[in-house]
């Protein structure tokens, strides 16, 4: 039944019952005119994309199945007319491409990281997991202390802290070893922790804070190091191996991983510096920033790897490797504190009136309310940043460390495996791995975001 | 008298008995503010007794939000003295700290924290800043819901709610700090008409027990029920203060009149 208003007054009678929808709006069809086929200019572009598929995926397939060879000893199984891909070159290869010239006995210590790694980071990565502080502490602070003995083999030979160095311990203690540890680096490392409180606690009542709590704290931050260095010093029986032998997708991993955890943090903390009140730490976290931003990473690898040497005192020449990892942190780090910053932007000033009214310390309101919000909004920008370091990290290769694509191209100049697709089958090889990886971070990203979206903000 | 401005009407809301006491909860003495040149806050004198009601209005950038935003230092005053419940603002973190803890505060747009959800919005600052045990806080959170009637949503996520249920559950997060002082800036003015009554009730009852409240506001049918002074403010000065009767029906000076007479209808 129809009703005209032309009356001006209306009173409604019944209320107006709930339809479906009309059926020309479902169904595949209607799906394919809507998406596919909406106007001449996406039919076109439809057409395009369908010939595109037709001429790439066919012969990509042929390479790498149909026409691929599967077996075979040495690069006679690969020559020949119409031959795919070489995949006993990537079999053969393999090894290396995984370890690099890591000893081969000692392949099984490589082994156990990376099934520690991946034991300990999938509890964390499904919510739906207990014990996530637990997962994350083992994850986060103890599994870097035990894979770097894993891969080094540990026994670091601490010799000098800092003391030392100036040549102020030794004299007075002597060479006394115990059990293996040498305790004029402990007398060193105890003297300069107390140093190290005395300082900061000082400088910090100076300024009119708490110098006990701070002496503290660097109390605390001495003990884990203590720690951490008791443990890497320790002789736990395995053969050293220098960082010059690992490569492949082992180092690819290491610099990887350490520069996403190492990132995260620090950019975290240079974003909040640089919003900071105070103008000394703003300017440091400006400067620090724009430093990193300002200079290519190929740069700073060089730096790392040919120009610090000159500048650090003689004797002391950290490794490449370490140097590697550090310019790769910091450089991400700087990254990462821009795209923190623009979720800190984001968050209404609202909501820190609110943390603050209700009398949170600034700190809590940042790690309570302010970041939790902040980071669940540039999940996407985080995730972006990891992937492009994940992917930058194959530039180490000009400062002579081998990641995974550092080995591959080691491996094509083997005269064993020279055929005219090896180079190709490779590359595809490289592309597939880099794919696997990049991919599962982004849509992992895509199911975190989904996930905290459920607190529908206002 | 001609009818209040107001989406509530006076008969609506109870009338309210409770007496302040004698004791000084918030002082004002010679409070100055600028934002860079622009002379915000002129000389601001007002001494609120404990269980005292006040509700400040004015027209918009009188700096009534300013005002009350002052004492819990979410702005920052350049000269006089703010004394709250006997201790100085000064910028002494640890003092603002204290003060933060007594004084319970609403805003307009609520300012929930989204992420979380109800009852942890309630929980928080018990939590983490008066070190209860999760299980008391919840309790004392849901005591609070309770108190607000909307005890049923303590698992919902802010947006979730509706607008007057969203600043109820904001009155209770301040009231699980225990606070001495309340305010209120404008905690009706971005509510639909249909939701302004549960809110106003809520405050209602919170000053039948004696709550110490400063509230902007423009419902001038609660300042009427409620209010033991009415202040009203222009151009970043208290202009007139007066209990609420004297204050409606006869306001001494032309701006009052004025401001009266256009919201008055």
């Amino acid at each position: 039944m129809s009703m005209t208003f032309d009356d001006g007054t209306f009173i409604r009678n019944e209320m107006a019952p709930v339809l479906p929808p009309p059926k020309l709006r479902i169904g595949p069809v209607a799906w394919m005119r809507e998406n596919l086929f909406s106007g001449i200019f996406n039919t076109l572009l439809t057409l395009l994309g369908i010939l595109l598929v037709i001429s790439v995926v066919p012969p990509f397939v042929r390479f790498m199945f149909i026409d691929a060879v599967w077996t075979g000893e040495n690069r006679e199984a690969c020559l020949g007319p119409d031959v795919g891909a070489c995949w006993p070159f990537i079999h053969a290869k393999f090894g290396q491409l995984i370890y690099g010239f890591y000893p081969i006995s000692e392949r099984w210590r490589v082994d156990i990281v990376f099934a520690l790694g991946a034991v300990l980071l999938v509890p964390l990565l499904v919510p739906s997991l207990p014990f996530k502080r637990t997962g994350s502490l083992l994850f986060f602070v103890v599994y870097p202390v035990v894979a770097f003995v894993l891969l080094t083999g540990g026994n670091i030979n601490a010799s000098a802290f800092l003391l030392e160095r100036f040549g102020l311990i030794r004299p007075f203690v002597g060479d006394a070893q115990l059990g293996g540890i040498n305790l004029a680096f402990w007398v060193d490392f105890g003297l300069t922790t107390l140093l190290f409180m005395a300082a900061i606690g000082g400088f910090i009542a100076l300024l009119g804070g708490n110098g006990r709590s701070a002496a503290r704290t660097t109390l605390f931050v001495f003990l884990a190091l203590g720690a951490v260095i008791f443990c890497w010093d320790a002789d736990v029986g395995l053969s050293y191996v220098e960082t010059r032998q690992w490569g492949g997708l082992l180092v690819t991993l290491v610099i990887a991983v350490t520069g996403i955890v190492a990132s995260l943090p620090l950019g975290i903390l240079l974003a909040l510096g640089r919003r900071s009140q105070m103008p000394v730490v703003r300017l440091l976290s400006v400067i620090f920033i724009e430093f990193w931003r300002g200079v290519p990473l190929i740069t700073v690898l060089f730096f790392a790897t040919y120009m610090l040497p000159l500048f650090l005192p003689q004797g002391t020449n950290p490794d490449a490797l370490l140097r590697a990892l550090v310019g790769v942190a910091l450089f991400s780090a700087a990254y990462m504190a821009e795209v923190v910053r623009g979720g800190l932007q984001a968050i209404p000033k609202g909501q820190y009136e609110g943390a603050m009214a209700v009398g949170l310390t600034w700190s809590q309101m940042m790690r309570l309310i302010v970041l939790p919000q902040a980071l669940t909004l540039v999940i996407p920008g985080i995730v972006n940043s990891f992937i492009s370091l994940f992917k930058d990290t194959t530039l180490v290769l000009i400062v002579s460390i081998f990641d995974f694509l550092g080995q591959l191209r080691a491996a094509f100049t083997d005269p064993n495996w020279a055929t005219p697709v090896t180079l190709y089958t490779g590359f595809a090889f490289a592309g597939v791995v880099y794919f696997f990886f990049c991919f599962g971070m982004s849509r992992y990203s895509l199911f975190v975001e989904r996930r905290l979206n459920t607190s529908h903000r206002h | 008298m001609s009818e209040l401005h107001s989406t509530v009407s006076p008969d609506e809301l109870p009338a309210v008995h409770t007496r302040p006491g004698r004791e000084v909860a918030v002082d004002l003495v010679g409070v100055h503010k600028w934002y860079g040149e622009f002379h915000v806050l002129k000389d601001i004198n007002l001494r609120v007794h404990r269980g005292e009601r006040i509700v400040i209005c004015g027209p918009s950038g009188s700096g009534k939000s300013t005002m009350i935003r002052c004492i819990n230092r979410l702005e920052e005053h350049q000269q006089g003295s703010i004394i709250v419940d006997g201790i100085e603002l000064t910028n002494d973190l640890k003092r603002i700290d204290e003060i933060r803890r007594e004084v319970g505060m609403c805003f307009q747009h609520f300012n929930l924290f989204p992420h979380l959800t109800i009852l942890e919005n309630l929980t928080l600052a018990p939590i983490w800043v008066r070190k209860m045990p999760k299980k008391d806080a919840d309790e004392l959170a849901m005591h609070f819901l309770r108190k607000v009637k909307i005890p049923e949503q303590a698992n919902k996520y802010p947006g979730q709610l509706s607008g007057g249920q969203q600043q109820r559950v904001a009155i209770a997060r301040a009231l699980c700090m225990k606070p001495k002082i309340m305010l209120f800036d404008e905690p009706t003015s971005a509510l639909d008409p249909e939701m302004v009554k549960e809110v106003l009730e809520t405050m209602v009852s919170l000053a039948e027990e004696g709550m110490t409240m400063l509230c902007v506001t423009h419902e001038m049918g609660f300042a009427r029920q409620v209010a033991n002074r009415v202040i009203f403010m222009d151009a970043g000065q208290i202009i007139e203060m007066n209990e609420p009767e004297a204050f409606f029906s006869n306001p001494q000076h032309e701006r009052t009149k004025l401001f009266l007479s256009q919201i008055l209808h």
